[in-house]
């Protein structure tokens, strides 16, 4: 009885070590990602004197995302459009769909799915690109040369990410919106006119648009820097990038829908 | 100070551990100018964490590292880019810029640290690929050459800035007797006609012997032995014998430690 009481004990400890165990490794992870973000964008020489180089990220994380985005934005305004006549119509305000669908993406869907989409395709492609590097000594070799990673690689990069993902935004609501017209004006019979004035009258530029657009500000910030930690700590396997790239997915995922419900509740719940 | 003017690295009392396992142990390494010295030891025993070391890409727990004057583990970080500047180092991989051609990967460092015009930077990156044997081999990109010729591309590329000394990390490794021919007889020829610094990692005793003026010997986390490769193949240490001599039994046993072979067999009967 005695015996049993102690490995109770022993077993509780040890739960309790392992749990302050993995505490501080989050806690450190967290540290060492806010320095590594820090050195990367404030540092010296950081920001203008790399204009080509964050061209050439614009290219590949901005334009390259430009498809997925474009496609997914034409197929949710078409739902939204769908769905919105189908409830609507049983009030008799089936014109008012172009007010839900205009609200729905600039407000949640457009900067929340495209930061999604960001996190899946451009977020998951910046880890394995700098985990690979890592793992194949490129960023040791530049440092080696004397370039600091952080500058070269990190740097245009983030700065890509956070510039690009308001503008996919942007480019998604705006399709989303055409999207919603197509299916509700031109298959389903609403009146231009309404479906389009309805939505000018409801949507707000300060409250709906620029909340919009801080929202994809904040996510583009968020889901670009967890992708670039993830890919320069990576551990230099091939098991260690599959991880991280996971890692970029799940945690932009979770950060996104998390941050999405702080913003809301503090933009447009009275708090 | 006469002496230490004689030596472009100075590793003083080392200690550096790994997750609680000392990796070194208060290890003393002089590294003379001018010469090739190359620092042996069995795999897996620090040779490569060394060269980190003394790059700054890992810090260690106790002792000092001075390279050409500056105490390399109390530099800042920008500092620290500048030192690195008088290095070069050659991975194990080569490490070359997967994006860059082989004409751009040589022309890196000439970019990022020069303000040299165009035409001169095309000359001196074609005299470095023609010191090398690769110049025809200007316009591939990396994926189209074999291992011997990336690291060559990669020599040219860390003596493109003229540095001080070369760090090579296992230039040996997995090279057909051609390539390996090559390296053995670049890494020598480029220490006295450009005055170098060299410092080769290696384990393969016979082609490190044959370049070397000044051989260290590392293993269980210390220096076993150091002197010229005449003095090393002569030694009467055991440890140092059995590694220059490849004897596959001695101080450092065939077998990893385990329990006795007949109890073990036995055991089996028990299942």
């Amino acid at each position: 009885m005695k015996q049993q009481r102690l490995d109770l004990i022993t077993s509780f400890i040890t739960f309790l070590r392992r749990l302050g165990q993995f505490g501080i490794m989050r806690v450190e992870s967290i540290g060492r990602s806010g320095v590594f973000l820090l050195l990367a964008i404030f540092g010296r020489s950081g920001f203008g004197s790399r204009y080509q180089l964050l061209l050439q990220q614009l290219y590949s994380i901005g334009v390259l995302s430009l498809v997925i985005i474009s496609v997914s934005g034409l197929f949710i305004g078409m739902v939204l459009g769908l769905q919105g006549y189908n409830i609507l119509v049983t009030y008799g305000s089936e014109e008012a769909v172009g007010q839900m669908v205009a609200l729905t993406l600039l407000r949640e869907l457009g900067p929340v799915v495209t930061a999604l989409l960001y996190a899946g395709r451009a977020g998951s492609a910046l880890t394995a690109e700098i985990g690979l590097m890592k793992a194949t000594e490129q960023l040791s070799s530049m440092e080696m040369i004397g370039v600091d990673p952080l500058k070269r690689i990190v740097a245009p990069r983030f700065w890509a990410g956070f510039i690009s993902m308001p503008l996919l935004a942007a480019i998604f609501s705006v399709i989303g919106i055409y999207g919603g017209a197509m299916v509700s004006v031109d298959w389903l019979g609403i009146y231009e006119g309404s479906f389009w004035s309805n939505m000018q009258q409801s949507v707000n530029f300060a409250d709906d648009v620029c909340n919009g657009v801080i929202k994809s500000l904040v996510f583009g910030f968020v889901v670009t820097w967890i992708a670039v930690f993830q890919g320069y700590d990576t551990l230099p396997t091939s098991e260690g990038i599959s991880r991280a790239t996971t890692r970029t997915v799940v945690y932009s995922s979770l950060a996104v829908l998390g941050l999405d419900f702080i913003l809301t509740a503090v933009m447009f719940g009275e708090l | 100070m006469a002496f230490a003017s004689d030596n472009v690295v100075e590793i003083n009392g080392l200690t550096f551990r790994r997750s609680g396992r000392a990796i070194y142990d208060n290890v003393t390494i002089h590294i003379p100018r001018g010469k090739v010295t190359a620092i042996m030891g069995p795999s897996g025993t620090g040779k490569t964490t060394l060269l980190r070391l003394i790059g700054a890409q890992l810090r260690p727990d106790a002792g000092d590292i001075i390279v050409d004057g500056h105490s390399i583990p109390s530099l800042g970080r920008s500092d620290l880019f500048k030192v690195r500047r008088k290095m070069g180092m050659l991975f194990q991989s080569g490490a070359l810029f997967t994006d860059l051609s082989v004409y751009e990967n040589v022309a890196f460092p000439l970019r990022v640290h020069t303000q040299l015009p165009e035409a001169m930077i095309r000359d001196v990156v074609l005299m470095k690929l023609h010191a090398v044997g690769l110049r025809g081999a200007r316009d591939l990109m990396p994926s189209e050459l074999s291992g011997g010729m990336a690291r060559r591309v990669a020599l040219a590329r860390a003596i493109a800035l003229d540095p001080m000394m070369i760090m090579y990390d296992e230039p040996f490794v997995g090279q057909d007797p051609i390539a390996m021919g090559v390296l053995v007889q670049l890494i020598r020829l480029l220490n006295d006609a450009l005055n170098l610094t060299s410092i080769v990692v290696s384990h393969d005793v016979h082609e490190a012997a044959s370049i070397a003026d000044y051989i260290y010997v590392v293993g269980d986390a210390s220096v076993l032995g150091h002197g010229t490769p005449g003095e090393l193949m002569n030694s009467t240490d055991d440890r140092i014998r059995q590694f220059m001599k490849g004897l596959p039994d001695g101080p450092v046993p065939y077998h990893y430690p385990a329990q006795d072979y007949r109890q073990d067999l036995l055991m089996g009967e028990l299942l």
